[in-house]
């Protein structure tokens, strides 16, 4: 089947089988490997996007039903060179190890502020539930989220 | 993680869905948000060989005022549950609810009645819209029919619609200021609930019903009772598992499942009894 | 003159961002299966169903002839394929039993997860759907689940080796023979604990991805997988493939995490290598999550006997200690040796006498196998001794904290020779301790714990400690020779200025979320007084870095980085010669600071290091006999591990009617030695923090009686997100490592082997009140209310 999904602002159609993860479409198709894969039970978050302006974790979803859609991956955040203030509140607290769950966790933290702009810090921890790092512990990725709130 | 192979058909009105699962029988299933069969599809535990995505009809996604109730299209997702000021206003146990379930990014794609007809009782609103009393509107080729949510639920991820059927509205009664309580207990926030509660109380009528306490999500039918004859909460709560069948699994033993339930029902009730 | 000596540090010690981070925020940076390989092959295994079972027969035909199928392997047919075994590298005795072990089963299965069949494919999809397709037939036999059963051999796993036992490892020092049981004997008190370290699941968040790419002519292959260990990869793979290990080269791309799980050798890896060059097509493989939670190695699983003895004052008089370890189905490439990495531990931070008595015996079972995971035996053996000093001060009725001063080695015995014959470097227990007590408010929380836990409380306050030491840094190349480890424990590194002055380090440590690239960057910049920004790190690639022993059981830093600053000498003790020969001086005359050599005395004869960078690479006017160039490579092979100490204390309150924990406060106080980097430390503390609360709270691999694991998925297995772990409080205190030049010791898994028990004691400390002796983990809420109803019970 056809689909026309807009990503990182280009517009994209594709033929694919109608079992397209959209997270498959993104990787194996445009070649966009930073949205990752890490669990097959939509527990961990790292195939965190962003559709349409909300979170979504791009695992549980088929292309198909993107179709349509305007998609931000990780690579569509930073403009002309410079990143994004999550991405630059995580490198500046740390918020990072491995980085396997990295653009997932930006890209829910990115989704959390915007429903919240002021969070305390449960409700970063609780609002950041749906993804898991193995790291960190969490504790400088709270301090990220947080830092970007006050930018 | 690849889902085995599937035909995709796209209905663009209940009538239209009811018409292609009507062609396509036993081997189609209805895809709304997805949130609770693609994972289960991933895995290849469910291996539908025809799937109809209702997730675009458009006129099944609202939040109205229906006078004595309020009605929720099938289709609308859980975030717009949890915020809608009409639910927050009428209803704010469902509103509340319905954050609980999953985490955010499942939240902006499932739907309540895709949660509903999969019908898990480990899941939170098939309980909540039990406790409250909902009706759930039914389409099917003769045409709608309603069913009171306690004769919805018919046993392990089972409902009582029928295979050509869809649910497409459900009505919540007004709350009208009676207040409640809802407990979730788990080990991690993004779980399901190892027993949950959702309570409500008004001065002569509460409901009561229990997450991932049987097959079925459980209405604790006593503990209303008890209430009703002047029973104290704690004394209340002691019924809690009257009706119940739980299950032993990783989390929890069916010993201890009855143990919390008396006690997050008591919580539930003493914040509705506040 | 060592660093810590010279306080002029500029870099080192300041909190430098790292540079690996934005090609991780933005998406570019490649993990193994994000790598754009064109035409290659994809792998997917059919793995067995049954934990213990007979392969009768197996039908491919019908994968062999499904869409996309290129070819499809049992077992049995790739056997010709393998020069041997997959390797063991730590035979721990010289009779130790080890089952040959292949990437396929040939003829029978020892565990759920064991691979079976083989299917390659033009596709992802394509190969896992032809998985559907195969029929295996299976005799099923018994399962062996149970680590002490197994001991009795009454259904025998590996029936040529007839036992399940694979070894019994010994560590017996007696001041003068039998004054263990003498002092058991005449103890004032004595504990005599039982202890489960359940197994866990790594769950590294990237799951292992492989792709082996053949060069189109003269035979050589290139292995990419996220593997910990490219450089002990690449000899091993060399080995069971037949291939000459020069034509091998091992590339390790970015790695998402790996706390042990990486640091082996799979079957995957080596099944894509055979069946790339078979086809002579690039041959890949991914796994999925639920693949990963029975397919890559398991931690912990060890069940362990620990006795305290102890005078009338508390002091320590003996320890004894009996371990049964569950080696799972096989032994993979450190298997047997994770249990004895603890064995020299099980006396903690305490000065005890030569009475120690400690024996393991590795055990076969029918579960996937084990291996290291972060801290790999050190924190079992930690968790034992620091429970158990926590049941013996119940037993005395004293403060816990108050027994652990009574035997603490002090400040003033470093370094500190062990009942073991090891000598520990250098710490300062009680400090660590009252800095923890301090910042965890100790007192305070005694006195509110008496107004507290009063009969009938809901809510009950503990607060509950440990105290470490760690021996990491993995290590003096003649200890690991006496404990027969396979191989050394050095680390090579190289480093190259450049015609510019620009420099290049290249070490053999592979980070994989560490941050080496920018700790070693900072070590080369304080010792050369080039800006870090001129200096680049290479790593994780043999054909770059040849020579290397990787990363694991935090030796990365104690031995890598410091052989980074060794070969940093060596550069600089080369241009010293080039800098005396163009200021005419002799090279005993010249001072070098900030990346200038000076003429003592005389400030203005002076020459840059870009200036000898230059005139090295141009060689017109060198020392006679100089070489050209300006490059150094050192291996440094380390005197002594490093021995990271420190006290982590955690406050929590338990809800009694339910069992949940909630934890209120968690004080991690560690002593690495000379911090490179504080940021990264505290990131390590964090983590390593988090994983062993999650031991403790959270996470079991959990196995129904026929071998069955319960926990495939994220779903069920609970790592836990940040809703459901506290912050933490870091503090440090700096002792630095008199064996090395740099002054530091590791710091990677000293999180996790404080953590554990830490939030066991604190538990267990708030329900002692209600009779609470003992706390399985994981602490589940369950489990926490079976403790408080059966201590009401045996009221």
């Amino acid at each position: 089947m056809k689909v026309s999904i807009t990503v990182n602002g280009t517009r994209q159609e594709k033929d694919v089988e109608p079992r397209t993860l959209l997270v498959h479409f993104l990787r194996d198709r445009l070649q966009l490997t930073g949205t990752n894969i890490g669990c097959d039970t939509s527990s961990c978050g790292a195939c965190t996007i962003h559709l349409d302006g909300e979170a979504v974790k791009s695992c549980t979803m088929l292309a198909a039903q993107a179709d349509g859609g305007k998609v931000t991956t990780i690579e569509g955040l930073s403009k002309d060179g410079v990143m994004h203030p999550m991405q630059q509140a995580f490198m500046e607290n740390h918020g990072l190890q491995c980085g396997y769950c990295t653009p997932g966790m930006v890209m829910a933290s990115i989704g959390l502020l915007k429903e919240n702009p002021n969070p305390t810090e449960e409700e970063v921890r609780l609002g950041l539930e749906g993804n898991l790092c193995r790291c960190t512990g969490y504790h400088n990725i709270v301090k990220s989220v947080l830092a970007a709130a006050k930018k | 993680m690849i889902p085995a192979a599937f035909d995709y058909k796209r209905a663009s009105s209940a009538a239209e869905a009811i018409s292609l699962v009507g062609q396509y029988g036993d081997e189609a299933k209805f895809l709304a948000g997805g949130h609770s069969l693609i994972p289960l599809m991933k895995l290849r535990l469910a291996q539908p060989a025809m799937l109809i995505d209702i997730g675009r009809i458009k006129d099944l996604s609202y939040i109205k005022d229906g006078g004595d109730f309020i009605a929720i299209g099938a289709l609308t997702r859980h975030m717009d549950v949890e915020k809608s000021a009409l639910v927050l206003k009428e209803v704010p146990l469902l509103a509340h609810a319905a954050g609980y379930v999953g985490d955010a990014q499942v939240r902006h794609r499932g739907t309540i009645g895709g949660s509903l007809a999969h019908a898990d009782s480990a899941s939170d609103l098939p309980a909540t819209t039990l406790a409250l009393g909902a009706t759930y509107v039914v389409q099917g080729p003769k045409g709608e029919r309603l069913m009171a949510a306690a004769d919805f639920y018919k046993g392990f991820l089972e409902s009582a619609l029928q295979p050509d059927e869809m649910l497409t509205e459900i009505r919540v009664p007004k709350m009208n200021g009676a207040k409640w309580g809802f407990e979730k207990f788990n080990r991690r926030a993004q779980d399901w609930a190892i027993v949950g509660v959702a309570a409500w109380r008004s001065k002569d009528a509460s409901g009561v019903a229990l997450v991932n306490m049987g097959s079925t999500p459980i209405l604790a039918t006593s503990v209303s009772a008890a209430l009703k004859s002047g029973a104290s909460v704690a004394d209340a709560a002691q019924l809690a598992s009257n009706e119940a069948e739980p299950q032993d699994d990783l989390n929890a033993s069916s010993e201890y499942r009855v143990h919390l339930a008396k006690v997050l029902v008591r919580r539930a009730l003493e914040k509705a009894s506040a | 003159m060592t660093m810590t000596e010279n306080r002029q540090n500029t870099v080192i010690g300041t909190r430098q961002l790292r540079r690996e981070d934005p090609a991780l925020l933005t998406g570019e940076a490649k993990f193994t299966n994000d790598l754009n390989l064109p035409g290659a092959l994809h792998l997917s295994i059919l793995r067995s169903p049954h934990a213990h079972a007979k392969i009768v027969s197996i039908d491919t035909a019908a994968a062999k002839a499904s869409p996309g199928v290129i070819a499809v392997y049992t077992g049995a047919e790739l056997q010709s394929q393998w020069a041997g075994p997959m390797p063991c590298a730590w035979p721990v005795t010289p009779d130790m039993k080890n089952p040959p072990h292949f990437p396929l089963a040939a003829s029978k299965v020892c565990y759920v997860g064991d691979g079976v069949v083989a299917v390659l494919a033009t596709s992802e999809s394509a190969s896992r759907d032809a998985l559907d397709l195969i029929d295996v037939e299976y005799k099923v036999l018994k399962a062996v689940v149970d680590v002490e059963e197994a001991l009795s051999d009454a259904n025998i796993i590996h029936e040529d080796l007839g036992t399940n036992k694979s070894y019994t490892w010994n560590l017996k020092i007696e001041a003068t023979e039998g004054c263990v049981e003498n002092a058991f004997q005449k103890a004032a008190f004595k504990v005599s604990e039982r202890y489960v370290q359940q197994r866990l699941l790594p769950m590294a968040m990237e799951p292992r991805a492989v792709a082996a790419v053949p060069q189109p002519f003269g035979g050589d292959i290139t292995l990419y997988s996220s593997t910990q260990i490219p450089h002990i990869l690449k000899v091993m793979a060399a080995l069971t493939l037949g291939i000459p290990e020069h034509q091998v080269r091992v590339v390790a791309p970015s790695v998402g995490g790996g706390f042990g799980s990486k640091l082996d050798v799979y079957a995957e890896e080596l099944l894509c290598m055979a069946l790339a060059r078979m086809h002579n097509l690039p041959v890949r493989w991914v796994e999925e999550r639920s693949e990963n939670s029975m397919a890559t190695i398991h931690g912990r699983g060890q069940v362990q006997y620990v006795e305290l003895a102890a005078d009338k004052s508390g002091k320590l008089t003996a320890v004894r200690v009996r371990i049964k370890a569950d080696m799972g189905a096989y032994l993979q490439l450190v298997t047997p040796g994770v249990p004895i990495l603890g064995a020299f531990l099980y006396a903690g931070v305490y000065d005890i006498p030569l009475a120690y008595d400690f024996s393991c015996d590795g055990i076969f079972t029918t579960l996937t196998p084990t291996d290291a995971y972060r801290g790999a035996g050190r924190p079992e053996a930690t968790y034992a001794i620091e429970c158990a000093m926590d049941a013996l001060a119940r037993q005395m009725k004293i403060d816990p904290l108050e027994l652990r001063k009574r035997n603490f080695i002090q400040k003033e015995q470093f370094p500190y020779t062990a009942f073991s014959g090891l000598t520990y470097d250098s710490g300062d227990h009680l400090q660590a301790a009252e800095k923890a007590a301090g910042l965890a408010d100790y007192v305070g929380i005694r006195t509110k714990q008496a107004k507290q836990n009063v009969a009938g409380a809901k809510k009950r306050l503990g607060i509950g400690m440990t105290s470490y030491f760690e021996m990491c840094g993995l290590a003096p190349s003649r200890v690991l020779a006496s404990l027969d480890y396979g191989a050394g424990g050095w680390e090579a590194a190289t480093v190259r200025i450049l015609p510019t002055c620009k420099v290049q380090v290249v070490t053999g440590t592979s980070p994989h979320g560490q941050g080496h690239e920018t700790s070693w960057a900072m070590i080369a910049s304080e010792k050369l007084g080039i800006p870090q920004e001129d200096i680049d790190v290479l790593h994780s690639d043999t054909a770059i870095s040849p020579l290397g022993l990787d990363t694991y059981g935090s030796r990365s830093l104690a031995v890598g980085g410091v052989a980074v600053a060794g070969a940093c000498d060596k550069v600089i003790d080369k241009a010293r010669l080039i800098a005396a020969h163009q200021l005419e001086c002799s090279a005993d005359d010249l001072e070098f600071a900030g990346g200038v050599f000076s003429v003592k005395g005389s400030p203005d004869r002076a020459v840059p290091m870009a200036a000898i960078a230059f005139a090295a690479f141009t060689a017109h006017n060198l020392p006679d006999g100089l070489e050209p160039n300006l490059e150094a490579q050192y291996s440094y092979d380390p005197p002594n591990f490093s021995w990271p100490f420190g006290t982590h204390m955690c406050v929590l309150e338990v809800d009694t009617e339910t069992g949940k924990i909630e934890i209120l406060k968690y004080v991690a106080v560690d002593d690495c030695g000379v911090q490179i980097n504080p940021l990264i430390v505290d990131g390590q503390v964090h983590g390593g923090v988090i994983q062993g609360l999650a031991q403790a709270l959270f996470e079991e691999a959990v196995y129904d009686s026929d071998g069955n694991l319960k926990t495939t998925t994220l779903a069920e297995y609970l790592v836990p997100a940040a809703s459901d772990v506290p912050s933490i409080t870091t503090a440090h205190t700096v002792t630095p490592s008199p064996t090395n030049q740099l002054g530091v010791k590791g710091i990677g898994e000293a999180g996790t082997i404080g953590a554990a028990s830490t939030v066991i004691n604190a538990i267990i400390d708030a329900l002692s009140g209600l009779g609470v002796t003992e706390m399985p983990m994981p602490a589940s809420p369950q489990t926490v209310w079976r403790a408080i109803q059966s201590a009401a019970q045996a009221k």
